[in-house]
């Protein structure tokens, strides 16, 4: 560039105000946090791959000995194993389920809609300690696996399936809505039957919808640590090894390099996902028409029984867990007693387990949502600094990727360090808000963005020339409009911070103790009611709490939403 | 300071400030003595309770975790330990702990009424006093056995039989004192080679290997799996509650290990720590160790425990705890090489 057009590009940049400044070194602020509270850890964890115990550089040793230890690297085939198996199940399952949500006139919609969302309500030990009720070898209905052992594979697709299922439906649920009626009308102008018009039609239209489920539920399973540490039994997977290199024997580098070996399908399947996700958007043009079904008793009537099947499994699951946490002595005395929810006298349980989760989910949501909102505003509304806002939206990303006990372990070595000041923090309450806060982020971050994008960007433009400071804007204006997403990101920080296990395992002390993490204490020594106790406390307040959010959405979209309808 | 309030902001801070130094130091007199321990979870109230009712200075906050555990967050935190004290862990685990120079010796008071051989004799003063015994024995759950038929196992060669395949569910050793106890007696008893060779056999019938040494109890006390390999307090407690169990010595000799308890070295808390440690070999303490447990560190205090296997006592191998220390790490890889990640093909 010569100087002359340098100096030209210099004359019309506009003037960077006081207001820009403090906007800006907010928003550093937050990229400050993210690189201390992911990038650093990854990077200390990273760096734990390539030492031995007493901190000196050996290079690819470490590998070397995983993949020279059978029981260790038969692990990732049997992690894919199950995990394809599973995205498979789940993919398809949540298709049809999806499909009769969206596309047909099935009856009784919003309550399968409801029904589908329980899993999210629980961490994922708990439908492992129901399979064990139900399939194990005093099960209610074990003939039902034909002689086969819910211990090892088959318990551990079954479990994930259930778990999952939510996650992968939400994404069906979305993909499906999007969907141009004038396609099926053109279709049928043309007299394609119904089924040549599912192929050349619907299936294409959500066909990035799909990709993307299938790599979040990928993600998903091969980073679930609940359902194979309980139902797994002799099934080694990734998950469970770098739980038991860890806490079973202490063995912190082998730790770190099983977790950079899961670190990397999570981090492939994100990426792929990313990419797909971006051509769906192109996808969708303005003239769209909404799809409106139609009735067809046949196929509603079809779709309802198979829309009740699943739904029965689902609250079976969750009703066999409660069953078995009211039953005196499984299976010798089924009188119900209260006696499994005398928490202190039970392994690592005690109700202040209970009371820590809920403090860790209240900070977890007060916090977090005001970070992440703030830094998605600044990101989508602040004015210039191109490469600082693309950098913070990159690290907004990272999280997605990074698995949950990959994280926990991170933390480990990145805050316990001798010489890390922030080791003050380790064993407390905060450590566990900040983990949790960065492991849930992107999800909160995307639904943040995706509010604000609905903004107008001219609310800030009118403010700027009222000479109205961007705060006073992002108050009286951002803020309540954007109060349902907001609600949105809370209630979501919230349970996932009740029901969250895999991060946190490596994390808390004797004070700080989690509901989710005695669930895993008590179903290891034995005491699987107990177990199955405490994980309904946990499903009886996230589920409170999602009431609660209901019932606040609706009164402040009534209060403060009126503008959206005439 | 009652009027300070009233005259500025600053005055009545500081009161305040004061105020509140003042009041927490009453509170802060009370010591916390950070306890590591592998004692069963549903004892440790009743042993915080007793403790502190005698010493109302001190107050105990328990680490618990299975023996395996807790000798390895032990072994990870060696250079710069956390515990004030190790107490109720096997003593196989102090000693190997002691190799690290992790405890300073004491003597507590009325340590000679003890049974020589409950304590460290090489040390002068011990490093390490043992409390109570635990004692493998093998829940048998008498409903499930009749429904497959299963003939009751009286010894250790009866387990490896092929009547009883998948039948049979013991503890993981690399995270279970109880699961190491057993290896290192049929070590003990046998010589090593024949001893992996029976292992290799018994392998064959084991479901799977659990986490925890009272899970398999816990397990064949449901029904889930007919036959728990597991300690005889745990059988002996689940039988009391009314699981339809018995609790079985087998005949050629049971493992045990002491529940035992040594000061660490750099402690910070020493007069609450050797506080503890008195109180542990009084006979208070001992009588609430025999609530549960039939062998404990003190004489003729024990009473026969309800349902405990009967003659347990003279079962017990002769065990050498130097060996078992000496040898742990090399005996748990072994193990983990032939038995752990069960996961690959069967051919």
């Amino acid at each position: 560039m010569s100087e002359a057009a340098a100096r030209a590009a210099a004359v019309i940049k506009p003037k960077v105000g006081s207001e820009d400044w403090i906007m800006r070194a907010v928003l550093v602020g937050i990229a400050l946090y993210l690189t201390v509270s992911i990038v650093l850890p990854l990077y200390a964890i990273l760096s734990k791959s390539f030492k031995n115990a007493d901190g000196v550089f050996v290079g690819l040793a470490n590998y070397a000995k995983f993949f020279s230890t059978p029981a260790l690297f038969w692990s990732i085939e049997n992690s894919l194993t199950v995990t394809l198996i599973c995205c498979v199940i789940v993919v398809t399952l949540a298709f049809i389920y999806a499909y009769a949500l969206t596309r047909t006139c099935m009856p009784l919609k919003s309550l399968f809609k409801g029904v589908a969302l329980l899993p999210i309500l629980m961490p994922s030990l708990l439908p492992a300690i129901s399979l064990v009720y139900l399939f194990g070898n005093q099960g209610v209905i074990k003939d039902w696996l034909f002689g086969h052992e819910i211990y090892g594979p088959i318990g551990i697709v079954m479990g994930e399936c259930f778990y999952v299922f939510p996650h992968v439906l939400t994404i069906m649920l979305i993909a499906m809505a999007n969907s141009d009626a004038r396609l099926y009308e053109a279709s049928d102008a043309l007299g394609a039957s119904k089924i040549k018009t599912f192929f050349t039609v619907t299936l294409p239209g959500v066909r990035y919808g799909v990709v993307s489920a299938f790599f979040v539920c990928f993600t998903l399973v091969i980073t679930d640590f609940g359902v194979p540490k309980v139902v797994g039994g002799k099934y080694n997977v990734l998950a469970t090894d770098i739980y038991k290199q860890v806490v079973g024997r202490q063995d912190f580098e082998m730790g770190a390099v099983v977790s950079m070996i899961l670190l990397l399908p999570a981090v492939f399947a994100f990426a792929a996902d990313r990419i797909v996700q971006r051509r769906q958007v192109a996808l969708l043009s303005a003239r769209a028409v909404p799809f409106q079904p139609r009735k067809n008793p046949a196929v509603d009537m079809g779709m309802l029984a198979f829309c009740g099947a699943i739904g029965l499994v689902l609250v079976s699951v969750l009703a066999m867990a409660c069953f078995a946490s009211f039953a005196k002595f499984w299976p010798y005395d089924l009188t119900l007693s209260l006696k499994h929810y005398n928490f202190d006298l039970m392994d690592g349980g005690s109700w202040s387990a209970y009371h820590n989760s809920i403090e860790l989910a209240a900070w977890t949501a007060v916090i977090g949502t005001a970070m992440v909102f703030t830094g998605a505003y600044l990101v989508e509304k602040s004015k210039g600094f191109h490469s600082g806002r693309a950098a913070m939206q990159l690290l907004c990303m990272v999280p997605m990727a990074v698995p949950g006990l990959v994280l926990g372990l991170a933390y480990v070595f990145f805050f316990n360090a001798p010489n890390n000041p922030l080791n003050v923090l380790y064993h407390t309450m905060p450590i566990l808000v900040i983990c949790t806060v960065t492991h849930f982020y992107t999800v909160a971050h995307l639904t943040a963005v995706t509010a604000l994008k609905q903004l107008d960007a001219e609310f800030e433009s009118v403010s700027r020339s009222l000479k109205v400071p961007f705060y006073k804007t992002f108050f009286r204006i951002t803020v309540p409009v954007c109060m349902p997403a907001i609600l949105d990101i809370s209630m979501y920080l919230f349970v996932n911070a009740m029901t969250t296990v895999s991060a946190v395992v490596f994390l808390y002390s004797p004070d700080t103790a989690l509901a989710s993490i005695a669930i895993l204490n008590m179903d290891d020594a034995g005491d699987v009611a107990p177990a199955a106790a405490m994980g309904m406390m946990i499903v009886a307040t996230a589920a409170g709490v999602r009431l609660m959010h209901a019932g606040l959405t609706r009164g402040i979209l009534a209060r403060t939403q009126a503008w959206r309808t005439r | 300071m009652k009027a300070n309030w009233f005259s500025g902001l600053g005055l009545g801070l500081a009161a305040a400030a004061t105020a509140v130094i003042l009041g927490a130091a009453p509170a802060k007199a009370k010591t916390d003595l950070l306890v590591y321990t592998a004692v069963e979870a549903d004892e440790l109230k009743k042993f915080k309770t007793a403790f502190e009712k005698d010493y109302p200075d001190v107050n105990i906050k328990w680490v618990r975790d299975s023996t395996g555990i807790i000798t390895s967050k032990l072994l990870a935190e060696k250079d710069n330990p956390q515990a004030d004290i190790v107490w109720g862990v096997a003593a196989t685990s102090l000693l190997l702990l002691s190799d690290h120079n992790y405890f300073q010796g004491y003597a507590p008071k009325g340590l000679e009424k003890l049974t020589k051989k409950y304590y460290d004799t090489a040390n002068n003063p011990p490093l390490w006093v043992g409390q109570r015994a635990w004692i493998a024995s093998v829940c048998f759950n008498t409903v499930e056995g009749e429904k497959h038929k299963l003939p009751v196992p009286k010894t250790w060669a009866d387990l490896t039989k092929p009547v009883y395949k998948g039948h049979v569910i013991m503890p993981n050793p690399n995270s279970s004192g109880t699961g190491f106890l057993d290896v290192s007696s049929w070590i003990q008893l046998q010589g090593e080679d024949k001893a992996w060779k029976y292992m290799d056999a018994l392998h064959e019938n084991i479901a799977r290997y659990t986490h925890s040494g009272s899970k398999p109890c816990k397990l064949a006390a449901k029904g889930e799996i007919p036959i728990g390999i597991s300690f005889a307090y745990r059988g002996a407690k689940s039988k009391n509650a009314g699981a339809p169990l018995e609790v079985i010595a087998p005949d050629e000799g049971v493992g045990w290990d002491l529940e035992s308890f040594g000061i660490v070295r750099n402690t910070k808390k020493l007069k609450a720590a050797r506080a503890l440690a008195d109180w542990s070999v009084s006979k208070t303490a001992q009588e609430i160790y025999n609530e549960e447990y039939a062998v404990v560190a003190m004489p003729g205090v024990a009473k026969p425990v309800k349902n405990f296997p009967p003659g347990i006592e003279d079962k017990m191998i002769k065990n050498d705890f130097k060996w078992a220390a000496a040898n742990r790490i090399r005996v748990l890889d072994e193990w983990r090489k032939r038995y752990d990640g069960k996961s690959e093909p069967k051919k």
